[in-house]
């Protein structure tokens, strides 16, 4: 899934946190840049308030990705280069 | 509308089927544990270096214990502070192959002092990432070499102090004062910037390896919040203040730019020229036998037992050593305190036509007692029609069984008169030839003539075969 090119009908660049994978721990909310990510005050199937992407302000940076330790919480989509 | 998309790395399985239960989607690290941002970025790197199907994780004893379930890649699972030494072994036998040893500071600093100083000072050329935590993470937070002056955990529960417990070990510091290490840095897990650090410094420690260069050792500050009792935030705070200002975080050593690739020659040896070095090479003789043991037994069991400096060990690899040159199956297997001379001492001896399956002698169907415990200790335990050889000089008792056949001969007397007691095992096994016939005095002398350390020593052996032989003939035909 790393680096593919995928069809998505949202803006970009932007961020997906995984719901349910997500374990709350508040470092992707801790280093982002812009501040777009939050608690979302509700609980996964885990049992964590998982983190979310407040919808706008994203520019694709990726530290959120690196600053997570969960594999496959975070996604990132940014705009394909040269288009 | 196209997006790239940058996700879970292929070198990590779709779904942690191994893990098992029913949540095989997350890993099984707590919150903000640094095992799941350097998994990730090895995951990564492994995957952009192209090496996922030549890449052999070894993982230690501690939390990353599970790194298996996680990585699509080869793994070896080692025992606690032996990684490093398996790691050595996977690579020197495929040196094509990415070998990465990954520890924590328990399993690293503390058991696995030895392997990781001894494995840095050869110089093997393999990647090792050393997470330092702090503490011991899966046991419960224990106190590690590693552990802050101060900081309280199950074990130091006043916070660690030096006068008692000494300081905390740096490895970086340690391994970079080694000659053969190529690349030695220490990296932490507390901003982006030092994320992004620790990605660089992985990369180029696998690339070392991939370009032949060496040993490489990566140190990650990594933190534990469980281990710790903080938040995950607050944890990465606390490597900065409390661990960055003990631990430095810089390149410790770097000769990667300056060192050639190096090519291990790895000679390969036949089995002749292996039994060449050894001076073992069988005289090529006897082709294939068809032996009749003692009658009704298809294999000798054989104890031969006496005090330690009888030769009775020596006098059972010699037999097998002698049924070897006739193309028997052997198998020998010594029993033996502490004490080269002095204490009891025994063997089993296994000869047969056909494979053996246990080299243990329970019951033997031979038994040679070269002393009295001998006799009493093992009498009993031989088989009915069995054989038992006993050294009538020190054993002042006769065989209580008549279900055997007992055959009493004066070894220690007889070794004695040719100037050697020593050599009471040779006319033992002189003795034990004439009455089974199972190898061929001939073969026998040959195989003294091979395989004695002591060539001085030869003829006196040889001399000792025959007497065991004419006394039999003598006293027993």
């Amino acid at each position: 899934m790393s680096n593919e090119i995928v069809e998505v009908d949202f803006q970009l660049p932007a961020i997906k946190v995984i719901n349910h994978l997500c374990k709350g721990c508040g470092l992707c909310i801790e280093h982002c840049p812009k501040n777009c990510i939050e608690f979302s005050g509700k609980f996964n199937q885990l049992g964590y308030d998982y983190a979310q992407y407040n919808g706008e302000g994203c520019t694709g940076c990726s530290i959120c990705f690196y600053a997570c330790p969960e594999p496959g919480a975070i996604e990132v989509y940014k705009k394909v280069k040269g288009e | 509308m196209k997006a790239q998309v940058l996700a879970k790395p292929k070198a990590f399985y779709d779904k942690f089927e191994r893990k098992g239960g029913t949540n095989l989607e997350t890993t099984h690290y707590c919150p903000g544990c640094g095992h799941g941002n350097i998994h990730k970025i090895l995951a990564e790197a492994i995957v952009d270096f192209g090496i996922q199907d030549r890449t052999v994780l070894v993982s230690p004893v501690g939390c990353s214990v599970f790194a298996y379930y996680y990585f699509d890649i080869g793994n070896v699972q080692a025992a606690h502070g032996r990684a490093p030494a398996v790691a050595t072994g996977l690579k020197r036998s495929n040196k094509d192959s990415i070998v990465i040893s990954y520890q924590g500071d328990g399993d690293l600093a503390a058991i696995g002092g030895a392997e990781i100083l001894n494995a840095a000072n050869r110089g093997e050329n393999i990647t090792v990432i050393f997470i330092n935590n702090a503490i011991y993470g899966m046991t419960g937070g224990q106190m590690a070499p590693t552990t802050m002056v101060g900081q309280k955990t199950k074990t130091s529960p006043f916070g660690r102090s030096s006068e008692n417990e000494g300081h905390p070990i740096r490895m970086c510091e340690i391994i970079s004062t080694l000659e053969a290490p190529v690349y030695v840095e220490r990296t932490a897990l507390v901003d982006f910037k030092s994320i992004n650090r620790t990605k660089k410094v992985l990369r180029k420690a696998l690339q070392n390896q991939i370009d032949n260069k060496g040993f490489s050792f990566v140190e990650i500050l990594a933190p534990c919040p469980t281990g710790w009792k903080m938040s995950s935030v607050d944890s990465q705070k606390w490597i900065e203040e409390k661990m960055i200002p003990y631990f430095p975080v810089k390149v410790f050593k770097d000769i990667s730019d300056d060192i050639e690739p190096r090519s291990i020659k790895k000679k390969t040896l036949t089995d002749k020229e292996i039994l060449d070095v050894l001076g073992l090479a069988p005289s090529g003789k006897a082709d294939t036998v068809d032996k009749d043991f003692l009658g009704k037994f298809s294999e000798q069991k054989m104890k031969i037992a006496g005090f330690g400096g009888q030769g009775v060990l020596t006098a059972g690899v010699m037999l097998a050593a002698m049924a070897m040159e006739e193309n028997l199956e052997v198998s020998w297997l010594p029993s033996y305190g502490p004490e080269m001379r002095g204490g009891t001492a025994n063997c089993s001896v296994h000869l047969s036509n056909k494979r053996i399956g246990s080299p243990l002698t329970t019951n033997p169907n031979v038994l040679i007692a070269m002393n009295g415990p001998s006799l009493d200790a093992f009498e009993d335990t031989v088989e009915k029609d069995g054989l038992i050889i006993t050294n009538s000089s020190i054993v002042d008792r006769k065989v209580k069984r008549d279900d055997v056949k007992a055959i009493e001969i004066p070894l220690t007397e007889m070794a004695s008169k040719m100037g050697m007691t020593a050599v009471a095992n040779m006319i033992c096994i002189g003795a034990y030839l004439e009455l089974t016939k199972v190898i061929d005095t001939a073969t026998a002398k040959d195989t003294i003539k091979q395989h004695l350390k002591k060539k001085e020593f030869v003829d006196i052996n040889l001399k000792a075969i025959d007497e065991g032989v004419k006394y039999i003939r003598e006293n027993y035909s």
